[in-house]
């Protein structure tokens, strides 16, 4: 089952409002995905130098400015850290990858949800609802969103196997489906040196992504390459900074949907999550064919060009 | 008219009231209002009566209909007027896939594109789209007529039994044992028919025909290739 649903405001009049807007789609997919929820949230781009990593833990007590005062000291960096209930955002301006190799050593505990120069993901176990308050995101004002609603088929009900997971700087994949080749895909990723947090299906699909975006390929050449390589069922949506893209398989049995008006486009896996929308009574709405990526973004957005392999060369 | 605001009185009074209506009941014009994309929106009517619904629909609007003339002004979702048994259903924007799904009677009018599936197990309806179709449309046809103004996508017609299909425009390609077919003067009756009936503006002579090669009934071991 699971549902996921994505909307990109063309009317920068209704930026403010991007949370309030996106609830009701998240919500309206409780039904199809009612034991976790996540989001991908593209707003406040750092500083030139700066990066901004989403963290979470387990326990929601847990002491970040202490691991952001660690981290800094360690890195010789700027290093502020604002909590949101089980997660964290670092903005740093220390490396990219120094980070990273720091939380694993000193911080295995935490989790690095993704990063980037302004994506954010916050996700959860829980009703969508719920999820949604937690993290307070029906205040967030923003371009562009995507979200998921779990109900797990291929995994454990944990905060790690929920969805959106990070493909690299700035992307993200939210996936309704499920993969048949996924074990054997993912040894061969691990032997091509990813490393994993979950036995879930679709963390092998973002994974399998942010090896072939590393690798120097654009990203529209990333998801016609998954087209051939990942076997099973699955409608992607994938978050970047400048939009979003959406890619089905070649038998698209799972399902999906497309609207647009002047002052968004909006996708989801079934119609109701998008009724809601200002406009989507006169909205056009179409079922995005099989195999074609579709994709929407500011004028920055190029899904034809190879992206920067880390965030911090994209700045 | 009478109209059944479906926010305000939820899914199920809205098609209890349209399925309960009494035999020889004056009430036989009905206004559905805020749909929603909701689901199953006037399922299982078996009486003659006209239902305009305002506004996009989701999965299974009009499914199992007899006698009633459905209309959506808007968008319908996935297995749109699935098992119809007899009456109408047109919508006015596109459809999800699935559209006439398994239909035994009735006419089915979609006016812009149907996605992937369109007509699949099709037994007697008939289907008319005004734009494109998807693929695997008319899998498995049984009976009935699927016309496609526009083109169609890849393995039209595969498996296909007795159904008659009618393209204007391109297939991308043809399923196992459907073969294209000679459009006889019966034939070109019957498709002009279909399209006045469904209001299409489609010249009958622009259409090719498609249907069974009848050589894949039966499973047999000796063409197991073509399957």
């Amino acid at each position: 089952m699971c549902g996921i649903v994505g909307l990109y405001l063309k009317n920068e009049a209704l930026y403010p409002e991007l949370g309030r807007l996106f609830k009701p789609m998240l919500v309206e997919m409780t039904s199809r995905g009612p034991d976790s929820a996540g989001v991908a949230l593209y707003r406040d781009p750092v500083a030139a130098g700066e990066l901004k990593f989403s963290l979470a833990h387990d326990d929601p007590e847990h002491d970040w400015t202490t691991l952001a005062n660690d981290l800094g000291k360690a890195l010789n960096a700027n290093a502020n850290i604002t909590q949101r209930d089980t997660h964290a955002l670092l903005i740093t301006n220390a490396d990219e990858a120094a980070v990273g190799h720091w939380l694993a050593e000193k911080a295995p505990d935490v989790r690095l949800v993704g990063s980037g120069l302004s994506v954010e993901i916050y996700k959860e176990t829980g009703l969508p609802e719920d999820v949604y308050s937690r993290f307070d995101l029906e205040s967030a004002a923003g371009r562009h969103m995507i979200g998921h609603t779990r109900m797990a088929t291929e995994s454990a009900v944990t905060t790690a196997g929920s969805h959106p997971f990070a493909t690299g700087a700035d992307l993200c994949l939210v996936h309704n489906g499920s993969l048949s080749n996924h074990n054997r895909l993912r040894e061969e990723l691990i032997r091509q040196g990813v490393s994993f947090s979950s036995e879930n299906d679709s963390e092998v699909a973002a994974a399998y992504l942010t090896w072939k975006l590393r690798n120097g390929v654009s990203l529209k050449q990333a998801l016609e390459d998954a087209l051939d390589d990942l076997d099973g069922f699955f409608t992607f949506c994938v978050g970047t900074s400048d939009g979003f893209a959406v890619v089905r398989d070649p038998i698209a049995c799972k399902h999906a949907v497309l609207a647009e008006t002047d002052d968004w486009v909006a996708m989801a896996t079934e119609f109701r999550a998008i009724a809601t929308l200002p406009g989507s009574d006169n909205a056009e709405i179409w079922e995005p064919k099989p195999a074609t990526v579709y994709s929407w973004g500011s004028g920055d957005m190029n899904i034809d060009t190879p992206v920067a392999q880390v965030a911090g060369s994209a700045a | 008219m009478n109209t059944l605001d479906l926010q305000a009185l939820g899914l199920r009074a809205v098609n209890s009231t349209l399925q309960d209506l009494e035999d020889g009941s004056n009430k036989t014009a009905w206004t559905v209002t805020n749909p929603m994309g909701q689901h199953a929106i006037a399922c299982g009517l078996d009486k003659p009566m006209s239902v305009d619904i305002l506004g996009h629909v989701g999965f299974y609007c009009g499914g199992m209909n007899k006698e009633a003339d459905i209309t959506v002004h808007g968008h319908a979702g996935v297995g749109l007027a699935e098992n119809m048994m007899s009456g109408s259903v047109r919508v006015t924007g596109n459809a999800s896939q699935s559209a006439g799904a398994t239909g035994h009677g009735g006419l089915l009018v979609i006016e812009g594109d149907a996605s992937s599936r369109c007509g699949i197990s099709m037994k007697g309806i008939d289907i008319v789209v005004g734009g494109s179709v998807g693929h695997m449309s008319g899998f498995m046809a049984q009976l009935g007529h699927l016309v496609v103004c526009g083109d169609a996508g890849d393995a039209l017609g595969d498996s296909i039994y007795e159904a008659k299909l009618y393209v204007a425009g391109s297939v991308d390609s043809l399923g196992a044992d459907c073969i294209e077919k000679e459009m006889t003067p019966e034939h070109l009756a019957t498709l002009t028919n279909l399209l006045q009936r469904s209001g299409m503006d489609a010249d009958p002579k622009s259409f090719k025909r498609y249907g069974s090669a009848r050589q894949l009934y039966h499973f047999d071991i000796d063409k197991a290739d073509a399957y």
